[in-house]
């Protein structure tokens, strides 16, 4: 019966999203207002369908309902609960119910809190809406249905989730993923109904502002927690590997922070109104390309469900018709909306060009790296794949100017700045900074040549945004009270949000340096009772035992972790063997803390012997990586806090009065 | 008119100049590390170049897993099912590398005809199989049927 009611929901809500997509515009079309109204309450009524969808299939899963195919393929009796709450979303089918929920959550958010928007723009806005909604409901209703039956013979027993899945990161990766892929639909709504109208003002900048900082904050999110996953999940100690599937997200964040800081000029300015429609474009773009690498499986990855020719070239034509109907838009009402401004040489406007190219230049290489495999299958140039090291050389160099530009554009004016100015503000940070970058070459001086460079530029660079940030920080606190720190806690939340983005990015920096030219990896063969010195610590293999999980049986390897003769720490690497699927897992010990984590994993007991294939790892700060994570995206958050984007904006245009406060 | 002239020469030239120091830079980093897929028959035919990083792979022949007894040097036999080559690698195989089971493995050819492995890879689920290794296989056995007839 349950997942009878989901898939009709389904039904219902591709009702509900056809309407909401097509009435709307023809009522705009035929002047009949009426008709145009009927989108918020669609969008309204397809939410409730989708997920009450949503939930049949959930709580399919914790009921344990076998007939039904994706849930007997992806969950066992024996799974415990939240892990099935989590495999909800471990396969094709239930993924892409995942994300046709978040897409009718933020539609949903959009109806409701968009009251200060021109009744014809939100109706606009919500028929675009509606227009993706509908793509995505066809493919699932129709080539990926997650409530499809096994009757009338069905196992008693689910074939249980991939072990590697079965963790807390499951539960929260995913959401917080899809939430910020699926969030830039929103900014790319506005941009398609902003070409429609032809028009772009300020004002249509401050309202697709917070909504695409929201996106932003979970994408980043969502980012940081995956690359935590990978690191004490996969068992080998890395956390970004540049695989498809990571570049596939990465890639709608590099155009997203970009359409972050174009956005905040068209706003402040009036600058860049068409490149920063394309960006909108673009960024849900990569949204949808991301999807169609994943789940057609064109490319390999450790990501790659098993695929489907249809899935993919489905969703490939799905693409090519949202791009080229979104260009073709562009291309005959692009020029409407783009103006000259003027603005010198040295201002904000030309940082935040910089900062747009460079980010588009990255995505675009990261782009051609992902693709080189397709692209070189296709011209007969054999299978190649494409190494880490290409990735890391390009973005490596690009990203270089970019951080350091990340010093100078608080600073620098809108409009026009004196170059003297510039040099006074930024010497002694400067100073230090090579102070700084320069004493730990020495203390790093065994290295060799490109690793000092490298900590070189890292560390100089780190030191110039964090310094840079919070004086200006520090200036801007002075002119709120007399009390320069107490100031600092009342400056508003669009400069706190950005000192936060800027700090954690300066942060997560820290980590990719330090722990990429400081740790010490050794993969030994220890027996029991035996010791390895790896950094100053050293690391006791004290005894294997045995232990039984919910749904599995592992084998337990205690290290006792001591410096100078004083434990420091006590770690359990364990290596699974689930019940149902038989697979094994490796489950990595950590000790981790601000300065260095201590990573013990456990490879395989070598034949004929009782002794370990073991790895043992020191990271230094590798923690970094995802605290700057976490206050980068605080940074998104406090942003799109600011009181100003939900004052109910007059009914007249209130433009010219937007434009004097340019000079923030 | 003039001064915004010169102003949008000088960022167009920029912008040109700046694209293609990238392009440059992203085509050169492109050719340094790009790395070609070969089979066991390739390699054994000599079709494979000695030097380079490159992959391969097949499937791990059952009983040639050889283990050192005080390191964790292990070498073992990859197959199409037509041609063997003989992988040497010093470090941790991963939890799904098991004979019969199809792997990838990323390292050099030497000129005696072994391979170097800097890196094994076998996927987190036992019904995969690396598309590369189920083609190298189903283009070792057409190949096999076709000479056939002619014998």
């Amino acid at each position: 019966m349950i997942p009878e009611i989901g898939s009709l929901a389904l039904a219902f809500g591709l009702g509900l999203a056809l309407v909401q997509f097509i009435i709307p515009l023809v009522g705009i079309l035929t002047h009949r207002w009426r008709l145009a109204l009927i989108a918020r309450p669609a969008a309204i009524g397809q939410f409730f369908f989708v997920a009450l969808s949503f939930i049949c299939l959930a709580y399919s899963f914790y009921s344990n309902d076998f007939s039904i195919a994706y849930v007997a393929s992806h969950s066992n009796r024996s799974l415990p609960v939240a892990y099935r709450l989590g495999a909800t979303w471990g396969g094709h089918e239930g993924s892409l119910l995942l994300w046709v929920f978040l897409l009718s959550s933020w539609t949903l958010a959009v109806a409701l809190l968009s009251r200060s928007l021109p009744a014809l723009t939100r109706v606009r806005v919500l028929a675009v809406l509606g227009a993706v909604s509908v793509g995505f409901l066809i493919f699932i209703i129709f080539t990926s249905n997650p409530f499809a039956r096994l009757l009338p013979v069905y196992p008693i027993d689910g074939s249980d989730l991939n072990p590697l899945l079965q963790d807390p990161g499951m539960v929260f990766h995913p959401p917080l993923l899809y939430m910020g892929y699926v969030g830039f639909s929103v900014a790319f709504a506005f941009a398609i109904a902003a070409l429609l109208e032809g028009r772009i003002d300020t004002l249509w900048a401050r309202w697709v502002r917070p909504w695409t900082q929201a996106a932003w904050m979970f994408l980043t999110l969502g980012i940081a927690a995956g690359s935590w996953w990978a690191y004490y999940e996969l068992g080998w100690g890395g956390w970004w590997f540049w695989d498809p599937v990571e570049n596939a997200s990465f890639m709608p964040w590099l155009i997203g922070t970009a359409l972050l800081h174009s956005l905040a000029a068209t706003e402040k300015r009036g600058v860049f109104k068409a490149w920063t429609t394309l960006l909108a474009i673009a960024a849900f773009s990569f949204s949808l390309l991301g999807t169609f690498l994943v789940r057609s499986g064109v490319l390999t990855s450790v990501h790659s469900f098993a695929s489907d020719p249809v899935r993919g070239t489905y969703i490939l034509v799905f693409l090519g018709v949202v791009v080229g109907a979104s260009l073709i838009l562009f291309a005959i009402r692009g020029s409407k909306v783009a103006v000259t401004s003027w603005y010198n040489l040295l201002s904000r406007e030309l940082l935040f060009l910089i900062n747009n190219l460079i980010l588009v230049v990255v995505t675009v290489m990261i782009l051609l790296g992902t693709l080189q495999p397709i692209i070189a299958e296709l011209l007969g140039m054999g299978k190649v794949s494409v190494g880490p090291p290409y990735f890391n050389m390009v973005f490596n160099i690009l990203m270089t100017p970019l951080v350091f530009l990340i010093g100078l554009g608080p600073i620098v004016n809108w409009r026009q700045y004196s170059f003297d100015d510039l040099i006074k503000r930024t010497r002694v940070s400067a100073l230090v900074s090579l102070m700084a970058a320069g004493s730990m070459v020495v203390i790093e001086s065994q290295k060799a040549l490109t690793d000092l460079l490298q900590i070189f530029i890292g560390i100089f660079l780190i030191v110039w945004v964090v310094l840079l940030n919070i004086t200006d920080w520090w200036k801007r606190g002075s002119k709120k009270s007399s009390n320069s720190l107490v100031g600092m806690t009342k400056v508003s939340p669009s400069f706190l949000g950005m000192y936060f983005a800027h700090i954690g990015l300066a942060i997560v920096v820290i980590g990719v340096v330090l722990s990429s030219h400081l740790s010490v990896e050794k993969n030994v063969r220890l027996g029991i009772g035996q010791s390895q010195s790896v950094s100053g610590y050293d690391f006791k293999f004290d005894k294997i035992t045995n232990v039984t999980g919910p749904n599995y049986d592992a084998l337990r390897g205690h290290f006792i972790v001591s410096k100078d003769g004083e434990q420091v720490a006590e770690l359990h690497a364990e290596k699974r063997q689930y019940r149902a699927s038989r697979q094994w897992m490796t489950e990595a010990g950590i000790d981790a803390n601000l300065m260095r984590d201590l990573y013990v994993a456990l490879g395989e007991q070598i034949e004929n012997s009782n002794d370990w294939a073991v790895r043992i790892y020191v990271k230094p700060f590798i923690t970094c990586l995802w605290l700057g994570g976490i206050l980068m995206g605080i940074g998104g958050l406090l942003a799109m806090s600011d009181k100003r984007y939900r004052s109910r904006v007059k009914k007249k245009f209130g433009v010219e009065e937007n434009q004097v406060i340019g000079v923030a | 008119m003039k001064p915004l002239r010169k102003r949008r020469l000088i960022f167009v030239i920029s912008i040109v100049v700046g694209l293609g120091a990238a392009i440059g830079l992203g085509l050169y980093a492109m050719q340094q590390n790009i790395n070609l897929f070969y089979s066991p028959q390739e390699v054994a035919t000599g079709k494979a170049p000695v030097g380079p990083l490159i992959r391969l792979g097949g499937l791990v022949v059952a009983g040639s897993v050889k283990r050192d007894a005080e390191s964790l040097q292990v070498s073992f036999d990859l197959t199409d099912n037509a041609e063997k080559v003989t992988v040497s690698y010093n470090g941790i195989l991963p939890d799904l590398f098991r004979e019969g089971q199809g792997i990838v493995t990323m390292g050099k050819l030497q000129e005696d005809g072994q391979f170097v492995a800097e890196e094994v890879l076998a996927k987190h689920d036992e019904n995969y199989m690396s598309p590369e290794v189920a083609e190298a296989i189903k283009k070792a056995e057409a190949e096999a049927k076709a000479r056939k007839p002619k014998e």
